[in-house]
């Protein structure tokens, strides 16, 4: 099933929209996170904003589609050439061979809860409002695939904050099973008030930027981001700068439906499955980029898991510090955060760490570091209790 | 274009939890014409497997899936405790999104708070979370949402977990209405969960061997009005006309919704 090369892929988020900017922030250390008022009580926290987003309309043909969710998407898909190599796979295979499956928490619920103050008097919502463009689940698919002009089998996978990451085994799935040949696999999640008020009433929101693995972490920050790959066969003819999915597992806590396993069970056996489907042991792994969202609770277990497999010695940071948590789009978002590192050679740091708690025995980097990346672990876990680990690599190993 | 995959996979077991359908024995017996539909609406078993905290929380969508699931994991006689899933629904959890959605647009400042279990209870993959819980299954799991399609787009998927290693998998295809104002918007006429325990190789018990494709030809109806009016009120309802054969005993190809321009083509021979 293994290894996919991710022939082209491209993020937008609060670090800037496409690789590039992205690159100098993260080579740079800079954090997209921003002080936000929610509301007029009082309600302020951080977060990965993208402003381009508020202002954007969608070309006339997609007017129908419009969302804050589908606006990234649509922004998120016209950076690096990311459409025209879609369209061009689209040549080479055939538009029906070409699946989309994409990871989504959000959709276009915002827009619902605005349609909800805009209700009429006799409670209607109002008829700009669009269900099956906006608010389900599948209608960023739907629009994907609409706007790259595909034709083959598309789902959302939508697991809460594994979303994007469970997109990559499942193209591997159908690519393995002769469905389709090459497949779309993305995920894009927006700030929204279900989010805000719903990590809110958890407690697990912090008020400055997140923290992850900090002694005095004290939560989460949300972001908002638009990740997309195109995934297909290795063909051999690989470059040095190619990066292919070498592997994925995927497991389920059976615990909790919002606290993690407090020994990382869940996590453990997702990272052994994923190298295990990759033929890799724990010594390959040169880096890992943890799910690391700054929790009281979340980061322990997932310490306990890498370090209870990997060791103590890799080199691992959450590049939470510098997006926010995306949420649905969280595994997409770091998966080519993870691909970048093996192109540029450098680690990204968790740039608002301090002082890494020293209950957690992972080699967290606090800066970004030179280092040699041939492989890459990425990690996604979710409530529910779904975990998700990406192993990477250089292509022409 | 009809890509039958080459490959089989085998039905092993069925459930059906729903206010109009409830158990596949039931089903069984309205799709052959042997039993009339219920004319009024049933409600929803509570799920006596899961612990008592959890399903105190657990909502009427995740009822219908732990039914469904349940039924069709013991009819193939699967250990549910390391069973691999798919969920799928194209709603989720319709009456919790409408209270979020009414508190976060109260205007009296306090009313927006959310309480924890609504804020949990809103991720689409909720069934499985306490699917997990009830079975204690960290196999994994995997939770769609493809709108009228979703039935479609699980299967789908178990065709392809089941011809890349995977032996057993349990679909568990769920919705329910929204209360209005989400109801005009969407409407779902009933609530239903639709199930289908699967398996790589032919078991001891098989109900039917199937091979899973798309195609482009249009989706088979129901020959009775009234259950193509059910067939057409929910997406897990899409999967009827699979059912339909099953329930006859009847081999043939049938095609099932699945996005605006692909169906789903299903070749059934029946035990």
């Amino acid at each position: 099933m293994y290894p996919l090369t991710l022939s082209r892929f491209t993020l937008t988020s609060c670090l800037g929209s496409g690789l590039e900017a992205t690159r100098q922030a993260l080579t740079g250390g800079r954090s997209g996170l921003t002080q936000w008022r929610v509301d007029d009580s009082g309600f302020q926290t951080c977060v990965g904003r993208v402003p381009a987003l508020s202002d954007m309309r969608l070309p006339l043909a997609w007017a129908d589609w419009d969302s804050r969710n589908n606006r990234l998407a649509y922004l998120a898909l016209h950076q690096d050439d990311f459409a025209v190599c879609a369209a061009r796979a689209a040549a080479r295979y055939g538009a029906h061979r070409i699946g989309v499956l994409i990871g989504t928490t959000t959709s276009g619920i915002r827009e619902t809860e605005d349609a909800f103050t805009r209700r009429d008097a006799d409670g209607a919502l109002p008829t700009d409002f669009r269900y099956r463009q906006g608010h389900t689940g599948f209608a960023v698919a739907d629009f994907v695939r609409s706007v790259l002009g595909l034709k083959g089998p598309a789902t959302v996978i939508s697991t809460a904050c594994s979303s994007s990451a469970k997109v990559f085994p499942a193209a591997a799935r159908m690519i393995a099973s002769g469905i389709i040949d090459a497949a779309v696999v993305g995920g894009v999640d927006t700030l929204c008030g279900t989010t805000l008020f719903g990590f809110r009433s958890l407690e697990l929101l912090a008020l400055t930027p997140c923290q992850p693995f900090d002694a005095d972490r004290t939560g989460l920050s949300l972001g908002e981001a638009g990740a997309f790959a195109l995934l297909e066969r290795a063909t051999g003819a690989a470059s040095p700068d190619d990066v292919a999915l070498l592997g994925a597992g995927e497991s389920s806590d059976a615990y909790h439906m919002s606290t993690p396993h407090p020994e990382g069970l869940g996590a453990r056996l997702a990272i052994e499955s994923a190298l295990a489907s990759a033929g890799l042991s724990a010594r390959d792994v040169d880096y890992v980029n943890l799910h690391g969202t700054g929790t009281r609770t979340n980061d322990p277990a997932e310490d306990k898991a890498v370090t209870g497999l990997l060791g103590t010695g890799v080199p691992c940071s959450s590049t939470k510090g510098a997006t926010g948590h995306a949420l649905g789009a969280a595994g997409a978002v770091e998966l080519i955060i993870s691909a970048l590192a093996i192109q540029t050679g450098i680690l990204p740091g968790g740039i608002t760490t301090r002082r890494q708690d020293p209950a957690l025995r992972c080699n967290f980097l606090r800066a970004p570091q030179s280092g040699r990346v041939r492989r890459v672990l990425s990690n996604s876990f979710g409530f529910g209790g779904t975990n998700c680990a990406l192993l990477i690599g250089a292509a022409e190993l | 274009m009809n890509d039958l995959d080459r490959r089989s996979i085998w039905l092993r077991g069925i459930g059906v939890c729903g206010s109009h359908l409830n158990t596949w024995p039931a089903a069984r017996a309205i799709l052959r014409g042997e039993a009339a539909l219920p004319a009024q609406a049933a409600s929803i078993p509570l799920c006596s497997r899961l612990p008592a905290a959890e399903r105190r929380r657990a909502s009427k969508v995740v009822n219908l899936a732990m039914g469904a699931g349940f039924e069709a994991a013991a009819a193939a006689q699967l250990d549910v405790t390391i069973l691999p899933t798919v969920f799928a629904t194209s709603s989720a959890d319709g009456e919790n999104c409408h209270a979020i959605c009414t508190a976060l647009a109260s205007e009296h400042p306090g009313d927006q708070l959310l309480s924890p279990t609504r804020f949990h209870n809103s991720v689409t993959n909720a069934a499985a979370g306490y699917w997990a819980i009830a079975t204690g299954a960290m196999a994994p799991s995997t939770t769609l949402t493809t709108y009228d399609g979703s039935f479609s787009a699980a299967l789908l998927e178990a065709r392809a977990a089941l011809s890349t290693g995977t032996r057993d998998i349990l679909v568990t295809v769920f919705d329910a209405p929204y209360p209005e104002p989400l109801h005009r918007k969407r409407p779902i006429g009933s609530s239903l969960g639709v199930a289908l325990a699967l398996s790589a190789d032919p078991g001891p018990s098989r109900l039917a061997r199937l091979r899973v494709g798309v195609t482009d030809e249009a989706a088979d109806r129901m020959a009775l009005a009234s259950l193509e009016a059910i067939r057409c009120s929910s997406p897990p309802a899409r999967g009827l006309a699979l059912l339909d054969r099953v329930a006859r005993g009847q081999s043939g190809t049938i095609r099932l919704d699945y996005l605006d321009d692909l169906r789903l083509a299903v070749d059934i021979e029946s035990a």
